[in-house]
């Protein structure tokens, strides 16, 4: 089965004086998997609650696979939601669950594609048990197959991931992203956290203030941010001091180029640590202040001047950057943008 | 250091027992009294199971009994029709009218049944012009009565559940209000619902003042009148809806013990 296309056009929506969706635009293409990112109440979960019928737009349209359902009901828009937590009916055991949306459409092979449902998220063996007999990510699995089983013209996950542990977390992310792309239903998955959008999306939305920023694919949303916002939210960032000469920013000696043009000044220049070298050096321009072991990568804190700098280093560099050390920073010439 | 150990086990059993049996007296003694009084005239136990020989000695309590338990029942049904809906309808989409829905219900509870009554009798003029008096029109009073205890009860079952996410699961499955409230919403609260039902049956099955006061019958006002003349039969029907009353609290107590005891969830085992 192949999805469809989904357009949200202009939605507005606002909660007292807070603009949680302010004229938002976002097209997905049908089989696609969107994930929108951003900070709490970016709007990003109201956009979906607006997807799934669950809230109303005061305004704005919601094309799926090019019919407007904005004024449908949420029972009449056939889209499978997983939200983020017990969301399961207690009282029925994890293949009734399952069957549930199934049998409301009254199919008589309910529960015989409920157990394939089962089976393909991987809890075949617990279809007989009680949400309170299985672990956040059991759970979180039956309400994924929940949502498949009645073959969703649009797959809505709304922070699905967020009350586990990281170690499930990451197990369930990857599942989900096999699962989609062996169902190729169009999805959308609303998460904070951008690890988890950048490791699961075709493409991911940065939303700020009810409006999206940037929607690309999620290495050019870290590589090339369209905003000063994306840059500084995805990833983190240095903030160093430098001054735009032409087309170029020169920061800590070095001439960087520019993701966007900028007229001539002293700005800040956001720069990933993996950008920045460091090497010891006994007249070098700088010293190590501090160092953090985070496993096969690293982070060495060094002060250049009064500015401070975080690079990212190999651990096994770490023994020949002990606090103190004079080293000598320097910075790939990636493109970078302004704050 | 053992001597005094056991010594203080046994005083405390000592005591346990002592009150144990203060407490049985105070209780059972007069229920002990209840059936004696009852059994001096043997006829008089016979005649109340014996239901047709019961109508025709005492009309008026038989007549009281059915009231007093169709009136039972239907205050239940439209207390669980008016509120649960209500109660649900209010976690779902007014949230911000908790508390003044909360207040509304616990009203009731405050003002004394006489001056309930004071209020009531103008109203009941016209519940008489348009449903007639029979003594079933006290289901309007009583589901009033009833609000208190039946709301406290409801709502303590929906908080114990997820009903916004619930609802909103059941309905992007594609479930209407209907299903949502018979197939998802009461599966999950039915111990709360029985037992708010129970506390309508046992508060019915006790009511005296209002039924009384605007001249309707129920059971209560039937063993008042019988006592006037038939002192042992009035005693045994009222030791048998006291018993009752005790078994239905009985049988909630148990439910709510059973509620209690979900097991805690699994552990996830590591990768």
């Amino acid at each position: 089965m192949t999805g469809v296309a989904v357009h949200l056009n202009g939605l507005r929506r606002t909660f007292g004086t807070v603009h949680a969706l302010d004229n938002l635009d976002l097209s997905i293409e049908p089989g696609e998997f969107v994930a929108l990112l951003g900070p709490s109440g970016c709007g990003k979960t109201t956009a979906l609650r607006v997807l799934a019928g669950l809230e109303d737009a005061d305004s704005g349209q919601v094309l799926v696979g090019g019919k407007d359902v904005t004024s449908q009901p949420a029972n009449r828009r056939d889209m499978g939601m997983v939200f983020q937590a017990y969301s399961l009916f207690p009282h029925l055991t994890a293949q009734a669950n399952v069957s549930f949306g199934l049998s409301l459409r009254g199919r008589s092979k309910s529960s015989a594609r409920a157990k394939e449902m089962l089976e393909l998220v991987g809890i075949a063996q617990f279809a007989d048990r009680y949400p309170h007999q299985l672990s956040g990510g059991q759970q979180q699995r039956v309400a994924l197959a929940r949502a498949l089983a009645i073959e969703p013209s649009v797959l809505l996950l709304d922070e699905p991931l967020s009350a586990l542990d990281a170690k499930v977390r990451v197990q369930l992310r990857d599942e989900i992203r096999r699962i989609q792309t062996e169902v190729g239903t169009t999805t959308l998955f609303v998460t904070h956290d951008q690890e988890e959008a950048l490791a699961v999306a075709d493409r991911v939305g940065v939303m700020r203030s009810g409006k999206l920023e940037q929607l690309a694919a999620p290495a050019d949303i870290y590589l090339t941010p369209a905003t000063p916002f994306v840059a500084e939210f995805v990833g983190l960032s240095n903030r160093l001091p430098g001054r735009v000469v032409g087309q170029e920013v020169e920061v800590l000696g070095t001439l960087l180029p520019l993701l966007a043009p900028a007229s001539p000044a002293a700005v800040t220049a956001l720069v990933r640590p993996e950008s920045v070298q460091v090497t010891p050096e006994t007249d070098g321009n700088g010293r190590v202040l501090t160092t953090s072991f985070l496993g096969p990568i690293s982070k060495v804190t060094v002060t250049v001047g009064d500015v401070l700098v975080v690079a990212q280093v190999a651990t096994d560099r770490l023994g020949s950057l002990t606090p103190g050390t004079p080293v000598r920073v320097t910075l790939q010439p990636v493109p970078v943008a302004l704050a | 250091m053992a001597g005094v150990t056991a010594r203080r086990a046994r005083k405390q059993r000592a005591f346990r027992w002592t009150v144990l049996i203060v407490l049985g007296v105070f209780f059972v003694l007069p229920l002990i009294a209840m059936v004696e009084f009852s059994t001096r005239d043997p006829s008089t136990w016979p005649a109340l199971v014996d239901w047709p020989e019961l109508s025709e000695r005492y009309p008026a309590l038989a007549e009281g009994i059915t009231s007093s338990l169709s009136q039972a029942a239907l205050t239940a049904l439209l207390m669980l029709v008016l509120l649960v809906p209500t109660a649900v309808w209010v976690r779902l989409r007014l949230p911000q009218l908790r508390r003044v829905v909360e207040f509304l219900c616990l009203l009731p509870l405050t003002i004394p049944a006489i001056v309930l009554v004071v209020g009531l009798a103008p109203v009941y003029a016209w519940v008489t012009y348009f449903f007639g008096g029979s003594s079933l029109t006290l289901v309007f009073a009583y589901t009033v009565l009833v609000l208190p205890y039946a709301y406290r009860a409801i709502d303590a079952g929906l908080s114990a559940i997820d009903v916004k996410t619930l609802a909103e699961a059941a309905r992007s499955l594609g479930a209407g209000w209907g299903t949502v409230m018979w197939r998802v919403v009461l599966p999950n609260i039915r111990s709360a619902v029985l037992s708010a039902a129970f506390l309508t049956v046992a508060l019915v099955l006790g009511e005296f003042t209002i039924a009384s006061l605007l001249n309707r019958t129920n059971l209560q006002v039937a063993i008042n009148f019988l006592g006037k003349s038939s002192a042992t039969m009035s005693v045994a029907v009222s030791l048998t809806a006291l018993l009752l009353a005790f078994v239905l609290l009985l049988l909630l107590s148990l439910l709510g013990g059973r509620r209690k005891s979900t097991p805690t969830p699994f552990k996830e085992p590591a990768a």
